[in-house]
């Protein structure tokens, strides 16, 4: 095949034809990440960011008692001297102390510890709970189907913060105000949206051509559901986790600035400081609230960017790649181009 | 559902007929839940104050002896009388309450939706027709910081600049004491009232206290529409009835505003509707930031006391206005867009 006048494929081109195969080690690892690296332009800005700023937080949450200067109860130094009251920002306390006497930085920190904690439990038991209830409910459907679709909307339909607020206090009796009360209250917000999802996923897969093979060469329903539905639904599980991460957050701030949430004495909570900073708000003292205001935001925006990003860069429909311009050989006039 | 139920009031019925288990279901998730909490109402906001034999004689009075599936069927009966008892604390019927207060939260909503359309319409739409450029990627980053910050900060930043450094505008309760006092309540709706009985002054006065707490809430929903609005705009954009008119050399700008706005703009009915949950749950926040006497406010109130009977009231009361909200939403959207009417 001789075809002298094609040009040697620089690394900007690639000559027509199958795109070449590496063998790799680590193969579905590869292909796990290969949609990031292949991530171009906005979706790829969005996803880092939010990679960026999540990991942040983690690494706050992570080794909060090394990194904060002092303890998110502390009021007095060790030598017992008490720290002042709403004490402006210093090179002692960066972030000034608040209403209690304690240290908004070592508090915001600490936050950032309680807010991982609570969501990562809440969206480990709502997923654990909404997960198996969509896939049987939209699998087998049927009565069993109807009835959760009901209750579900019926749970989704109603303000979920309210909601939150009564799961919440009818535990707090028997949990205590901690972090197991608020990540139990906010799960049960997000059961119905896991079910939802999952369940509408596995309606539109229970057809495809894939299920119905599996199913006519005799596969148990346990299998078809294991391992054909369930590998095609844990797809998006990342995306709306992440997007639900972002929410909880809020949910749990939300809780702890009614009074619902967790405790000052069993751990520093962003939104219950923001609650004791309202009144400080007409006293023009800034720091009590704007900080650890600032660190939900900022959280909550890098969730959602990882979310959102994720969502680009995974899903094959909004997917966009690096175009890579394909150099076709030149016509020949005989028109035995492709011999 | 038939295939050909195209006709509007076939609809209406069958999302009534759909709405009302949703409704039973809500209301005996309510009910369950307040007796799962322990002890019964009357010795949760009582118990301690009263002697045991006062607390016995309130609770056989108030019914709470009988078996659980009496006071259930008793309770489903009150609320389809739309009687949702009396508060234990103050012994206020819960109606009044909601009739008070809800004026109060209707008031705040009302206006913080407006702005919140308002202001999620015009950066949608601006970033949508801008697509992919700086101006695109501003509006979409407002969308997501606004959106990713509690009610309650921006309250409080609000009433930090605002309020005490600007000193423009009150950051606490719905008018000023003298207001209050002298302003006729007919409907409770302040800005209605004020204008009823052509106390101007007064008007100045509650508009004034609307300002801050009805915009940090409208912004914080509007974070949704900016979003919805650009993704619509963008769909529609990309129309044959769009193409056909820009091939007939019709400005771009008149493209835009004429041809593909008000279909752009469907969708947000719909989200509308489902934004009035998210407009509660904020509502309730807000009130907390800044004093607003609302159903929310009211509502942590009677928490804090364990008032159960008040709370449970509330939350019906809140149940069975999503459902209607939810209806009627449904309705008006197969009003505007056949095609949802399937």
């Amino acid at each position: 095949m001789a075809m002298p006048s094609v040009e040697e494929p620089t690394a900007n081109t690639r000559p027509a034809g199958p795109a070449p195969v590496r063998a790799r080690r680590f193969r579905t690892l590869h292909r796990m990440f290969a949609p990031f690296a292949e991530a171009r332009g906005m979706p790829r800005f969005v996803v880092w960011a939010g990679v960026a700023i999540t990991t942040f937080f983690i690494v706050l949450a992570l080794f909060s008692p090394a990194i904060a200067p002092y303890d998110f109860d502390q009021y007095r130094t060790a030598d017992g001297v008490r720290f002042a009251k709403q004490e402006a920002p210093s090179s002692a306390h960066p972030f000034g102390t608040n209403v209690m006497s304690t240290d908004v930085l070592s508090r915001v920190i600490f936050g950032a510890r309680t807010a991982i904690e609570v969501v990562v439990l809440s969206i480990f038991v709502s997923m654990a709970i909404g997960l198996p209830l969509g896939l049987m409910s939209g699998y087998f459907g049927g009565k069993l189907d109807r009835i959760l679709l009901v209750f579900m909307d019926a749970l989704i339909a109603f303000p979920s913060l309210l909601f939150a607020i009564v799961i919440a206090f009818l535990l707090s009796d028997t949990f205590g105000r901690g972090v197991t009360t608020a990540a139990l209250a906010i799960s049960v917000v997000y059961i119905p949206q896991y079910f939802r999802v999952v369940r509408n996923h596995v309606i539109s897969i229970r057809e495809e051509a894939y299920v119905e093979a599996a199913r006519a060469i005799g596969a148990r329903p346990r299998t078809v559901i294991r391992r054909y539905v369930f590998q095609n639904v844990v797809q998006n599980v990342p995306v709306i986790a992440t997007l639900n991460a972002a929410d909880a957050i809020l949910t749990l701030a939300a809780l702890g600035f009614l009074g619902y949430g967790i405790q000052p004495t069993e751990a520093a909570e962003w939104g219950y400081d923001i609650q004791r900073a309202i009144s400080d708000a007409g006293a023009g003292i800034w720091w009590t609230g704007l900080f650890p205001g600032c660190a939900i935001v900022l959280l909550v925006t890098g969730l959602t960017l990882l979310g959102e990003g994720l969502n680009d860069v995974i899903n094959p429909v909004l997917r966009r790649r690096r175009i890579i311009p394909v150099r076709f050989p030149p016509l020949r006039r005989n028109g035995n181009a492709d011999e | 559902m038939a295939k050909q139920s195209t006709s509007l009031r076939a609809y209406l019925l069958t999302r009534i007929a759909l709405a009302i288990p949703m409704l039973l279901i809500l209301l005996t998730l309510v009910f369950f839940l307040m007796r799962v909490a322990p002890g019964d109402p009357i010795s949760a906001a009582l118990g301690g104050r009263l002697t045991q034999e006062e607390l016995d004689r309130r609770r056989a009075e108030a019914g709470y002896d009988r078996p659980l599936a009496v006071q259930y069927v008793d309770y489903l009966g009150d609320v389809a009388t739309l009687n949702f008892g009396e508060t234990i604390v103050d012994n206020r019927p819960v109606t009044e309450v909601i009739v008070q207060n809800g004026a109060a939260t209707l008031e705040l909503t009302l206006t913080a939706m407006l702005i919140a359309v308002g202001v999620g319409v015009s950066i949608g739409l601006v970033a949508g027709r801008h697509r992919d450029t700086s101006v695109d990627f501003a509006g979409r980053m407002f969308g997501i910081v606004i959106y990713a910050a509690p009610v309650f900060f921006l309250g409080f930043l609000a009433q930090l600049v605002f309020g005490k450094w600007l000193g423009w505008f009150p950051t606490s309760g719905r008018a000023s004491p003298i207001v209050t006092f002298e302003l006729e309540t007919k409907t409770n709706l302040f800005i209605v009232d004020s204008i009823i009985s052509g106390n101007w002054s007064a008007l100045a006065d509650v508009l004034r206290h609307l300002v801050l707490p009805a915009t940090v809430l409208g912004l914080v929903i509007g974070g949704v529409f900016i979003r919805l609005v650009r993704v619509n705009l963008i769909q529609t954009l990309k129309g044959d009835y769009i193409e056909a008119a820009r091939a007939r050399g019709i400005e771009e700008r008149s493209v835009v505003y004429h041809h593909a706005f008000k279909n752009a703009l469907v969708p947000v009915i719909t989200v509308i509707g489902l934004q009035f949950a998210l407009l509660l749950s904020g509502a309730v926040l807000t009130e907390q930031t800044f004093n607003w006497p609302g159903i929310g406010s009211e509502l942590v109130r009677y928490l804090d006391n364990r008032d159960y009977i008040a709370v449970q009231g509330i939350i019906t009361f809140t149940g069975i206005v999503v459902i209607f909200v939810s209806v009627f939403i449904d309705f008006v959207n197969a009003w505007v867009d056949p095609r949802v009417r399937y």
